[in-house]
């Protein structure tokens, strides 16, 4: 699968990049409550895709599609297709731990195990059969750095991850993610419980991952779409409360320029 | 620590009166409370005070090392001997071993029923689980003698099935219903963001059982486990029924044996108020409730960590 994806020319997009990710005409429920309806977009490669809407209108539920993180709740049922990199992550040979080492997560609220730091980042390669101590320090280090926590915590890796402030403890669930050298991080509204300097460097810091990784974010905060973002998807809840996507399109088109109307007056702060 | 809880409980009264003064019926309670709460402590107060006036004397004719290390325990010869090593190695041997039957099988059902089961399968086993320990102790004591201790002799090929190993059994599955209980509530207790925070990175169910839960839940299944020892230390029909009652100190688990309780239990009957024999015996009563005042305290301190480990 290798269609490029048709975009404005005066986006950040102009690389032409890949589809990583793909939905078509997804449908969810759970149980017999429809949370996403006829959800088709595709996901571009290294950049930095925002999906946004007001609350309820099950964007958490998409984005967890991805890495089938809904599939711990039960009843919950998934039909259309998901694929990533065109292959479908939905059929029965998909082995999900490969799927989840593939597409990371990082949650709303930091979640740092109840451990030290360094083990910590090292829970993922450690379950994913890494033993030697040299080599999980050089992938702790490498993950720390690139999370950009490095130099903060180097003489605290054997203290509580939960001693961290909360900046800290979001940009190490980010490091604990890249250890398993993951090509999509998805972000759950990662900065919704942070303060603005923190959120700032989240933000920094996803503008560095795409050089490597596709990253997919939900988020409430309409100018952190607008700031972060190259591609942006504004789902809605339609009358039986069902998500459905209103609108997909380059970050710049769609803020400056929607084709929609109920998409301009959510983002000019109408409604939701 | 009774001086402390005496002070909180009449801090923590002294509060309350201070926010409602105005309404008579609040201050009944409030006082009706403060007055069970110190009746609670005057009771322990007073069961202290019994236990050490009716026991210590016996440290006048026995002193404690010979106490506590003789092996001859002959209340009734002339003179008489009061060693009470026999009854503290086989409550050592009972507890250990029950202890260890029941940590690997309370923890594993715990896990399955924390993070496995469905809930409809936890309402039902739970409080299953729950009634297992109202089973009375002599009805444990006689499925021992009954079932358990032919089935012990045979295998060992023994002369008696009344062995401490026995009794250990019977006392893990007696101890079973608190560490179930409450590991599984340390287990639930451990936030939904740690597993799926795991889950998402890759790891399996159990991997997420082994590496996240069990080690957030530790101090909580710890002091699980510290309950039920302390109910397998202070249990006494049963181990009376189903332990053997010898007097040597036991060699190993599969001999008969005697544990505190039940010499306690099974000498107290021909003592004389007041007599050398008596005495022993409630200073073997003295030793026991400092054994398990002990473990519960520091159940109850590891309790308290837990709480204060997750307030963040």
């Amino acid at each position: 699968m290798s269609v490029n994806l048709a975009v404005s020319n005066d986006s950040k997009m102009s690389r032409n990049n890949r589809v990583k990710l793909r939905t078509e005409q997804l449908n969810l429920y759970y149980g017999s409550f429809q949370a996403l309806r006829d959800v088709t977009l595709e996901i571009p490669e290294k950049a930095i895709t925002a999906i946004i809407g007001p609350s309820g209108c099950g964007k958490s539920s998409f984005l967890r599609v991805f890495n089938r993180m809904n599939d711990l709740i039960s009843n919950v049922r998934v039909e259309g297709c998901v694929g990533l990199d065109g292959i479908s992550i939905y059929q029965e040979s998909i082995d999900i731990v490969d799927l989840r080492k593939k597409v990371g997560m990082v949650f709303q609220k930091p979640n740092p195990f109840p451990m030290s730091v360094f083990e910590n980042v090292a829970y993922g390669p450690r379950r994913h059969g890494m033993k030697n101590r040299g080599k999980l320090e050089e992938i702790v280090e490498r993950s720390l750095r690139q999370a950009a926590l490095w130099d903060e915590v180097k003489d605290k890796l054997a203290n509580s991850a939960l001693a961290l402030s909360g900046g800290q403890q979001q940009r190490l669930c980010v490091a604990r993610v890249l250890a398993v050298e993951p090509e999509v991080i998805l972000m759950d509204e990662p900065c919704s419980a942070l303060d603005p300097v923190a959120t700032l460097k989240i933000e920094d810091l996803m503008r560095v991952l795409i050089e490597d990784y596709t990253v997919v974010i939900v988020t409430h905060n309409m100018q952190q779409a607008a700031r972060v973002s190259d591609m942006a998807a504004f789902l809605m809840m339609a009358e039986d409360r069902a998500g459905v996507l209103v609108e997909y399109g380059a970050t710049s088109t769609l803020f400056t320029n929607p084709r929609d109307k109920r998409t301009e007056d959510y983002i000019t702060g109408r409604f939701g | 620590m009774l001086m402390r809880s005496i002070s909180a409980v009449i801090a923590a009264a002294g509060k309350a009166r201070g926010l409602r003064r105005q309404r008579s019926g609040e201050r009944f309670i409030e006082g009706w409370i403060l007055l069970a709460g110190i009746l609670a402590i005057v009771i322990l107060l007073g069961i202290v005070f019994f236990l050490i006036r009716e026991g210590a004397p016996i440290f006048l004719h026995t002193n404690p090392w010979q106490f506590f290390s003789g092996a001859k325990w002959y209340p009734v010869s002339e003179p008489p001997t009061f060693g009470i090593l026999p009854f503290l190695v086989s409550t050592m041997i009972v507890t250990i071993v029950s202890t260890a039957i029941a940590i690997p099988i309370g923890i594993a059902c715990a896990a399955y029923l924390a993070e496995v089961a469905s809930p409809r399968v936890r309402n039902m086993v739970k409080p299953l689980v729950e009634l297992l320990a109202g089973i009375p102790s002599v009805v444990m004591g006689f499925i021992g003698l009954m079932l358990l201790s032919p089935l012990v002799q045979s295998t060992f090929n023994l002369n008696t099935g009344l062995t401490g190993f026995s009794a250990a059994i019977m006392l893990s599955m007696m101890s079973l219903p608190i560490i179930i209980s409450v590991s599984e509530d340390a287990l639930r207790a451990v936030p939904d963001d740690f597993k799926q925070a795991s889950y998402a990175l890759g790891a399996t169910r159990w991997e997420t059982i082994r590496h996240v839960s069990i080690p957030a839940a530790l101090s909580g299944i710890t002091a699980a486990v510290m309950l039920g020892v302390g109910r397998a230390i202070g249990e006494t029909m049963t181990v009376l029924m189903v332990a053997g009652g010898a007097l040597a100190v036991p060699q190993s688990p599969t001999e008969p044996m005697m544990p505190m309780t039940a010499a306690i239990a099974s000498g107290i009957g021909n003592a004389v108020r007041g007599g050398l024999q008596y005495q022993a015996l409630f200073a073997i009563g003295l030793v026991l409730f400092f054994i398990t005042l002990g473990v519960n305290l520091i159940a109850s301190r590891v309790l308290e960590r837990q709480k204060r480990r997750f307030a963040r």
